[in-house]
């Protein structure tokens, strides 16, 4: 290159960072001075944009292979594959309705319940369009922020097949899961996260999705398995999970892309961000040394099922209050969530006698119950929290209730009429012989193992 | 002709099969199995699920001889195959009609 070229090239390059360095300066010291000004001019911010982008992600290695290979590992060999077709094809599917008419529904005006259809197949939505964050005058481009919420709706239908695993048809999961979410996830995501949704404008606290994902799923999860029924010879034959090794890695999976999950859902990346970020960390590893300890003590050997349980409990209990807690708090709302879930999905079920395969309602149902009424208390400042406006404990708590509440109603309801529809149309069960011989097979034709 | 079969706990594979060799019994073979005598079995528990597991793994092995071997290779597979606990398995001797040595074609005894 010539030294003219070098001129033409380099002396623009020398102006726009001086440029930009100056605005970033300008910015720091006119701030103090003069938000009302700032105020006006919404930015979009590369960090920002960046980070929501790696959360996204993260959140869609949360699905595959992260649940795939946590779920698979826990059901026997012969219905490995069916967990890891399930997953990836529910996944898969979710996604595409998200973008023809998912996020139109929950995320533009219409009711108090659900949106409408002014953004399907993402009309309006451009590489310009940009979404609000919770910081005036930061926004993200909206693309992403459509991204990020379609992982979240991919992600929550195939939470749900744990707990009638290794006994349901393909077709009836696939067909379950697109009315699921057109009927109940959809409504519930715009009751919680959109401005007019009636659960955010009572005031409800639910940072990354405590209510909207886990208690939905959790719920949707044991209205299914009381429904198919128990697996053909539950409580005599033995069915112990067929690859730990893969459980714990698919979990280790899951708390990874967990940070994407619940920091990610602070929509940029500043302070309270991190604040998200440190208990995702402290509250699973609080929630870990608590099962741990409890079955430790109830039943004489720690193991290695019951270490990631904790896992999962703690992450599934500080997604509604990742952002809204104090890490000391972060850290007691894990290991309650963790001693709570043992003793559900050891003592209760069992006592009440129902197959929730995988314990998604004793885990994600019953760990998002306690994130999400435990918000409303670790939100508290006198509890480290970082507090909100008019913040009144018992106010705040009985708030919580109402939101887990009109959930369940909503997300119980729902779903047993949604199995009732999908049973008469295509069939809930394969018959006892496709169960013994495994889903793999019968489902799908193959095998996973061939030793 | 007699086969030898015997079922040994599996960490003692190596040292059944170098007492063996040494009495002259140069082929075996071996399975995997499972079974329970006297030998209890454990528990497993997974979150809600406890499983009595009552079958252990156990090794089955497998050797032809000759008839007049039959009281050597039973002493050479209890000596090595003993510990003393619960579960040291046991051996039993069935009479076989006839062998055959693929590569050859040798029979009976010259295929042992």
């Amino acid at each position: 290159m010539t030294i003219k070229t070098w001129i033409r090239a380099g002396l623009p390059a020398l102006a726009t960072t001086a440029l930009v360095s100056a605005a970033v300066f300008a910015q720091d010291a006119a701030a103090p001075a003069a938000p009302a000004a700032e105020a006006l001019v919404a930015t979009v911010n590369k960090g920002d944009t960046t980070w929501m982008m790696v959360s996204t992600i993260l959140v869609l290695f949360m699905t595959v292979p992260g649940l795939a290979l946590f779920y698979g590992g826990l059901v026997r060999a012969k219905n490995m594959l069916s967990i890891l077709m399930q997953v990836t094809v529910i996944a898969a599917v979710m996604m595409l309705i998200w973008v023809f008419y998912g996020y139109s529904l929950a995320f533009t005006e219409g009711n108090a319940f659900i949106g409408g259809f002014s953004k399907a197949f993402l009309a309006g939505v451009t590489s310009e369009s940009t979404a609000a964050t919770f910081s005036k005058g930061v926004e993200i481009p909206e693309y992403i922020f459509m991204a990020f919420q379609m992982t979240f709706s991919a992600i929550t239908p195939a939470l749900i097949i744990g707990a009638f695993a290794e006994r349901m048809k393909f077709s009836a999961i696939l067909l379950f899961s697109v009315l699921w979410v057109t009927f109940v996830y959809y409504p519930i995501a715009h009751m919680v996260w959109f401005s007019e949704g009636y659960l955010f404008a009572m005031g409800a606290l639910d940072f990354a999705g405590g209510t909207v994902v886990h208690i939905n799923a959790g719920l949707a999860g044991l209205v299914g398995c009381l429904i198919v029924g128990k697996r053909t010879g539950y409580g005599k034959e033995l069915m112990p999970p067929h690859s730990l090794p893969f459980a714990m890695v698919g979990a280790s999976v899951l708390w990874v892309g967990w940070f994407g999950f619940n920091a990610g859902s602070n929509l940029e990346a500043n302070g309270a961000t991190t604040l998200a970020v440190v208990n995702t960390f402290v509250a699973t590893a609080g929630a870990i040394v608590g099962w741990t300890l409890i079955e430790w003590l109830a039943k004489g050997k720690p193991s290695m099922l019951g270490a990631i349980s904790g896992m999962v409990a703690g992450l599934v209990a500080i997604t509604p209050a990742a952002g809204l807690s104090g890490p000391m708090g972060a850290i007691v709302l894990g290991f309650v969530a963790s001693i709570v879930c043992f003793f559900f999905v050891t003592t209760i079920k069992n006592a009440l006698g129902y197959d929730d395969s995988l314990d998604v309602f004793g885990v994600h149902g019953i760990g998002g119950i306690i994130g999400a009424i435990g918000t409303g208390i670790v939100v508290s400042p006198a509890l480290g929290g970082p507090g909100i406006a008019d913040y009144e404990m018992g106010k705040q708590v009985l708030i919580q209730l109402q939101a887990v509440g009109v959930t369940l109603v909503w997300g119980g309801v729902g779903s047993a009429i949604i199995y009732w529809i999908v049973n008469i149309i295509v069939g809930l069960r394969p018959s006892v012989e496709k169960e013994r011989e495994g889903l793999d097979i019968s489902e799908h034709g193959e095998r996973a193992y061939h030793s | 002709m007699k086969i030898v079969m015997a079922i040994i706990k599996p960490f003692k594979l190596e040292e059944v099969r170098d007492a063996l060799t040494g009495i002259g019994v140069h082929g075996l073979t071996v399975t995997e199995v499972k079974g329970y005598g006297r030998q209890k079995g454990h528990t497993e528990i997974y979150r809600g699920a406890e499983y009595a597991v009552s079958f252990l793994p156990k090794l089955k092995i497998e050797v032809a001889v000759a008839t007049d071997q039959v009281t050597k290779v039973i002493d050479a597979i209890s000596t090595s195959a003993k510990t003393g606990q619960i579960g040291d398995g046991k051996i039993f001797v069935y009479a076989i009609d006839q062998a055959v040595r693929i590569r050859t074609g040798e029979t009976d005894a010259d295929a042992l």
